[in-house]
């Protein structure tokens, strides 16, 4: 597989240092863009992707032939438009689609960094994103968007620079990541490092790879991402392609070999380290304690118009979570609205169509906009 | 835009932060904020009615009036705007008690139960009655604890909450009400509108 062509990349030169006390310099951060930036540079949008997503925000994604993970929200006339907004996405520090991660070359001895890469956190990822805006030449956002650890971006990259977009659109997330949350990723970090062939984290990635530990953890994750009720609506206890149960351990329920099937493509385009990595940066989030417990402070110097959008049926990151993140905002005087959305389809919801979360998206973003150049 | 919320618009001078609990479609909002220049916020319930919001361009937090006042420090805004909802709360004391630590002024406007109206078809038709602000049957109606502008006037002053203005409302016509004629506004008027502080 030629990945390299599809790939565009920015090398940071500047030095940057670490959560953990490592500094890096002169690093890839791959992105893509969508839409054209305006004369005016003030209709940007920086889009930041979820734990397994990267870059490729919509489209056809180049290096996996499929949608664009966020195809149902961007695109010329969505709800992020890009017949007016100029879209930015980059791929995580830590990732597997070209940006600085662990299956990189060490330059200190030539091998691959594996489990050597050091351990980077959500406050990482932003510090390093943001050196797309001065590649851009974008003094000002106007709004930064995400769900999942995307929101967690959002939120961290607003507090980092409180001055540097218009509008802020967490979705779906948390400023905390809870015991839960750290449950589940834990669980899927055991299963790909209890794979033998995961070796440490020495594996060859174009020889043997943990597929099977790196699938179970996807399987796992995934359950997480939907809800009962639309699990029960949409598999029930329906049998794959047989009559009756067999009385053995193949799959004989359609849900579990969906679950085998999504670990399966899984494996063929995420790589299990960075899967380790990337958990433990949304594992170590916690911007209350970045100010003393006290999350308004996070947000203190910020003038940014917030939109906050939770999911009814999202367990991952409830409602609750989400709505603290709304009670820090006012007790900060910040300009925050937030919705609920009514969906069956769990934590996934904001990955979905979704038409009543689409249309929220859509209208705060517009009018914001149109606002704006009212104002000018 | 109907009278109660010209009403309530001209008791709010101009550049004031403003909240709207139970702001509905934001009617009231986008007028406040095109007319008075407010940083106008809302509360709604309704999802729905959220989103007609949203489409509008307000800044409106889903959320209800008797759990998530809470979330604002105190006197954050300049004006807490409650619009014939505290009847329909489980407990309007609580909330009337939150509108004042959130407002540094709060504008209360209630649904008159001594209104004439309401006394003659009670009086004579011996049912529970029906006009244009209480449009509802006994079975479905939100109201929960329905009061008369002389019960609502009393309560504050029991709670040593000052009223700077209470108005009387009747279709079009407004007018001031003071404890010396308050027994007449009570029985003339279809909604009050006070403007209090604590």
């Amino acid at each position: 597989m030629n990945t390299e062509k599809h790939i565009k990349t920015l090398i940071i030169k500047k030095p940057l240092k670490l959560d953990c006390g490592k500094t890096i310099k002169n690093f890839p951060i791959a992105y893509e863009t969508y839409g054209s930036l305006n004369p005016k540079k003030d209709n940007a949008i920086l889009v930041f992707h979820a734990l397994t997503g990267d870059q490729f925000v919509t489209g056809i994604n180049p290096i996996t032939n499929k949608d664009g993970w966020w195809s149902y929200a961007v695109g010329p006339d969505k709800a992020i438009d890009t017949n007016k907004y100029f879209v930015i996405c980059s791929n995580v520090l830590g990732g597997c689609m070209g940006s600085y991660g662990p299956s990189h070359i060490d330059p200190s001895n030539q091998n691959i960094f594996g489990t050597n890469f050091p351990v980077i956190t959500i406050n990482d990822m932003v510090n390093a994103q943001y050196n797309l805006l001065d590649h851009f030449g974008i003094d000002k956002l106007f709004s930064i968007a995400g769900g999942s650890m995307g929101g967690m971006q959002v939120l961290q990259f607003i507090s980092n620079f409180p001055d540097k977009s218009e509008t802020v659109i967490p979705i779906a997330t948390t400023s905390s990541h809870s015991a839960q949350n750290i449950a589940f990723n834990e669980l899927g970090r055991q299963a790909i490092t209890a794979d033998s062939d995961w070796k440490n984290g020495n594996y060859d990635k174009n020889n043997t790879i943990p597929g099977k530990g790196l699938a179970v953890a996807r399987m796992a994750a995934h359950i997480t991402y939907l809800s009962k009720k639309g699990l029960q609506e949409k598999f029930g206890r329906k049998l794959q392609e047989r009559e009756d149960l067999k009385f053995g351990f193949d799959a004989d329920f359609q849900i579990e070999s969906y679950l085998r099937y999504q670990g399966s493509v899984f494996v063929e385009r995420f790589d299990a380290n960075s899967y380790l990595y990337i958990t433990r940066a949304m594992d170590y989030f916690d911007l209350a304690k970045q100010f003393k417990g006290n999350l308004s402070d996070a947000f203190i110097n910020s003038k940014a118009k917030f939109f906050i959008i939770s999911f009814t049926s999202d367990w991952l990151y409830p409602t609750q979570e989400n709505k603290e993140i709304v009670i820090a905002l006012n007790s900060a005087g910040a300009d925050v609205g937030f919705v609920e959305i009514k969906s069956d389809k769990g934590h996934d919801s904001f990955l979905l169509d979704v038409p009543d979360f689409l249309y929220a998206l859509k209208n705060f973003l517009d009018k914001s906009y149109t606002e704006k150049k009212n104002e000018e | 835009m109907k009278n109660e919320f010209k009403v309530i618009a001209d008791l709010i001078e101009i550049d004031k932060k403003v909240l709207d609990v139970g702001c509905a479609d934001g009617v009231l909002m986008k007028f406040l904020k095109n007319n008075k220049n407010a940083n106008i916020r809302g509360l709604e319930i309704s999802k729905e009615k959220v989103q007609e919001c949203i489409a509008k361009g307000l800044t409106v937090i889903e959320g209800n009036a008797e759990k998530d006042l809470k979330q604002f420090p105190d006197k954050s805004f300049d004006y807490v705007v409650l619009s014939q909802t505290l009847q329909a709360f489980l407990n309007p004391e609580l909330v009337l008690d939150e509108l004042l630590r959130v407002g540094k002024k709060a504008i209360v406007t209630i649904p008159n139960f001594g209104y004439w109206k309401v006394r003659f078809h009670l009086l004579f038709k011996g049912t529970m009655p029906i006009t244009k602000t209480l449009p509802d049957e006994w079975y479905n109606t939100p109201n929960l604890h329905m009061c008369t502008i002389k019960d609502f006037f009393h309560f504050v002053k029991s709670k040593d909450i000052k009223i700077f203005k209470s108005l009387a409302l009747n279709n079009l016509s407004t007018s001031l009400i003071n404890s010396g004629n308050l027994g007449i506004k009570n029985l003339f008027a279809d909604l009050g509108i006070f403007l209090i502080e604590k």
